[in-house]
């Protein structure tokens, strides 16, 4: 079976062999990422029924998230001093964003100090043309010692990096005649796959070693050192042909794109938190290294990193620390990059500030705990979100980021059965179903004024109409027992079923991703009469 | 047409008078005052053990990454350099310019190469092991931090080649991350000097979340752990 058949009828899962060529193929230098579908459409519970599909996904899922959850929850609680290094956590970050304009102006002014150039970036077009024309430098540059061996073309390594997805660096990048390569193994099968990513940490966990193994074979030759012929599916010998794949391009880079963990003000220095050992390769090797970051990234002090590197790589990767991390404050001579770029980036993080109660997401470090407990993300899977930032953080940060006139950064914040597992596991304490409900308002209020602009009455959307019904139903005494009485009716035709399946509309709009309890043959109201008040013992 | 420095400056003045207008309700107070954190720095964990204990914690936690340790006494440490390097087939090994003569000296069944004209990365990438000393290391995360002085090398040194075999005294292992934090401050600070810190060799579970050690970095690390 090739991948081809493996995922066919899945929208957004782009071809490794045979499938119509994607747009630019032939004169693209990296490869091109499926179009639409996977990335800002369609909403949430669209997104979410094609992705239920998909049995591999849902078996990958299913065992990976058991995993990770059952580690992260041995390695937290063998520290005994957990919850006050979260509480920490939160307070360290709430004091950077509460003061964020000063802890900026003084991480500039180090970052300049320690040697490092500084660049902002209002959004995310602007940080893209900064880049494109960084990197356009730095490959004609001639004043840096270039000891790389090979032909280095117009091309940058990648460590991995959020923003530089939210931003679509690679992609401008590649519109510029620059290729990006993705090094973490995750993103290489991404990227290679003409696929997306869907987990923070672990982007090709919807993925099994099969299909790793296809892509390889089929792709790597494309675009550089090919896999081994004899290839086999076990993971180790996969890991083993990424790194040949990339060892050649490490040897050649002039340039490296990487984003960061944390940035401290007080001393400049920047922090890469990583595992395979890319990062440092793309952080070390090039001549010139370009650091993207959010405004949201810095840290007040170089002490505070003490807190956050016992937090973040027990959350993430439910290890005790990670094999690698990285910091460095501006380009050291003889060691690593003589030249170096930091793009300070806002990108809608000014918005997300100007909100005291939506702020706390901000304290986001990107581990992906949120992303492992959740019983929706487990089932769907990254790809349903729409989002770069998928999962119970990204259902409230895309919306917050980008606001909610796109019918998927409308869907996000429903996309939650608000359980609670992702506040009890955030490292940052961050009150996720407290803002889902939050922003479930703003949804809610923003559709109430498109509906006052377009004159379309407010309660023939669906889903208000019903909580009006509810909320009429419920005020009144009278109303409630006669409804009661209803549902008990209901309930006695039903027999033994436990649950009802979908019901016609309006009911459906409920009933599509819920099931919903059969009502009891008698209601708590109707019992108490009869046991308590009608038979006064 | 406007330069890029006026853009730039643009940029900055429209992001801080963002930031500044969204902060309206937060007092014009100190940092400090105004959120304070309720956290100890730099404080010992691990109360209940001694530094021996201290010692074995780090032993075990470095193990459980799957890297080996070799524990000796300061003397033996140049036949352990050896021995690590002939049990793990090396032929060729690279040393930074500032590593322990000693040590150097007794590499001669290998052939070693210094980082003096500095190597090519495919110089590097042609060399089979490379031995450093180390700067700090924490037992609970079983973590060793490199501060690249002349003793550990640049950083491409500790990355490229294969097989790392890295020398840790037993006095510089600290309980955990702030007492580690603690030590280095001053070299990141006032030297400005780049941080590796290592815990076990490379690895991945990007695959089905199967945990693989190896990938970019050495994929073997090997700790030569000195107590006297």
């Amino acid at each position: 079976m090739s991948v081809q058949d493996r995922t066919s009828g899945a929208a957004g899962r782009a071809p490794v062999a045979g499938l119509p060529a994607p747009r630019f193929e032939g004169v693209r230098k990296t490869p091109a990422p499926p179009e639409g579908e996977l990335i800002d459409e369609p909403r949430f519970p669209v997104a979410a029924k094609r992705e239920l599909e998909l049995p591999v996904q849902r078996g990958n899922l299913h065992h990976a998230m058991t995993t990770i959850r059952t580690k992260r929850a041995r390695v937290t609680a063998e520290l005994g001093h957990w919850e006050e290094l979260r509480l920490a956590g939160e307070a360290i970050k709430n004091r950077t964003l509460r003061h964020l304009d000063s802890y900026l102006l003084q991480l500039e002014e180090n970052l300049t100090a320690a040697g490092a150039v500084v660049h902002w970036a209002r959004d995310a077009a602007e940080a893209n043309r900064i880049v494109v024309d960084l990197v356009r430098e730095a490959l004609a540059d001639e004043d840096v010692t270039y000891d790389g061996t090979g032909e280095a073309g117009a091309e940058v390594v990648k460590v991995k990096s959020m923003v530089t997805q939210e931003i679509g660096l690679n992609e401008a990048l590649e519109e510029a005649g620059i290729a990006a390569w993705e090094t973490d193994l995750a993103e290489i099968i991404v990227q290679l796959g003409h696929d997306r990513p869907s987990h923070f940490l672990v982007p090709a966990i919807h993925r099994n070693r099969a299909e790793v193994r296809e892509i390889f074979l089929d792709e790597m030759g494309n675009y550089g050192k090919p896999a081994p012929p004899d290839l086999d599916s076990e993971p180790r010998n996969l890991a083993g042909a990424a790194r040949l794949h990339l060892r050649e391009k490490f040897l050649r880079a002039k340039v490296g794109v990487s984003g960061a963990n944390f940035a401290v003000a007080e001393s400049g220095t920047l922090v890469i938190v990583e595992s395979e050992g890319n990062g440092r390769m793309c952080l070390t090797l090039p001549q010139t290294l370009i650091t993207v970051t959010g405004i949201e990234k810095v840290l007040p002090t170089f002490d505070d990193l003490e807190v956050f590197l016992q937090l973040l790589p027990r959350s993430s990767t439910a290890e005790r620390m990670n094999p690698y991390t990285s910091l460095w404050t501006g380009p050291r001579a003889g060691d690593g990059p003589e030249k170096m770029h930091v793009v300070l980036l806002d990108n809608g993080r000014t918005r997300v500030l100007s909100d005291p109660q939506g702020r706390s997401a901000l304290r986001c470090i990107r581990c992906s705990a949120c992303l492992n407990v959740c019983p929706v993300y487990e089932k769907v899977g990254g790809h349903a979100y729409g989002s770069v930032y998928p999962g119970p953080i990204g259902s409230i940060l895309t919306p917050q980021l980008r606001g909610t006139s796109s019918a998927v950064d409308k869907s996000l914040p429903f996309a939650s059965s608000l359980c609670g597992a992702c506040f009890d596991v955030c490292p940052v304490r961050i009150p996720i179903p407290d803002l889902l409900v939050y922003m479930r308002h703003q949804v809610v209020a923003a559709k109430k004024a498109e509906a006052k602009n377009t004159r379309r009455p407010f309660l023939t959307h669906g889903e208000p109409a019903a909580m009006t019904a509810a909320a009429w139903m419920m005020s009144d005494a009278k109303r409630w027992i006669a409804a009661t009485k209803g549902a008990g009716i209901g309930g006695k035709l039903l027999g033994r079923a436990d649950h009802l399946g979908p019901l016609p509309w309006p009911a459906s709009l409920w009933t599509n991703a819920r099931d919903v309890p059969v009502p009891p043959k008698e209601s708590f109201r109707s019992w108490w009469q009869r046991e308590r008040e009608g038979n006064q013992r | 047409m406007t330069t890029a420095s006026t853009r730039n400056d643009q940029a900055r003045a429209e992001i801080m008078a963002r930031i500044r207008s969204s902060l309206s309700d937060v007092p014009d107070t100190p940092p400090e005052q105004d959120t304070p954190v309720a956290w100890t720095y730099h404080a010992a964990t691990r109360p209940d053990l001694d530094h021996a204990g201290v010692i074995d914690l780090f032993v075990e936690r470095v193990e459980d990454y799957r890297a080996t340790v070799v524990r000796c006494r300061t003397a033996e440490v140049p036949d352990r350099i050896a021995a690590a390097l002939r049990e793990h087939g090396a032929r060729s090994v690279v040393v930074p310019a500032g590593l322990d003569g000693g040590w150097v000296a007794a590499l001669g069944e290998f052939e070693v190469r210094r980082d003096e004209p500095r190597l090519s990365r495919a110089q590097l990438n042609e060399t089979d092991a490379v031995v450093t000393a180390s700067a700090v290391s924490a037992a609970e995360s079983g973590t060793i931090v490199l501060d690249h002085r002349q003793d550990q090398g640049r950083r491409a040194l500790s990355l490229v080649p294969d097989l790392h075999v890295c020398v840790v005294r037993s006095d510089q292992v600290v309980t955990d991350v702030p007492e580690a934090v603690a030590r280095l401050a001053p070299s990141v600070r006032d030297e400005h000097l780049p941080l590796t810190w290592i815990s076990g060799g490379s690895a991945t579970s990007d695959i089905e979340l199967s945990r693989v050690e190896g990938v970019h970095g050495p994929r073997t690390l090997v700790v030569v752990l000195t107590q006297d």
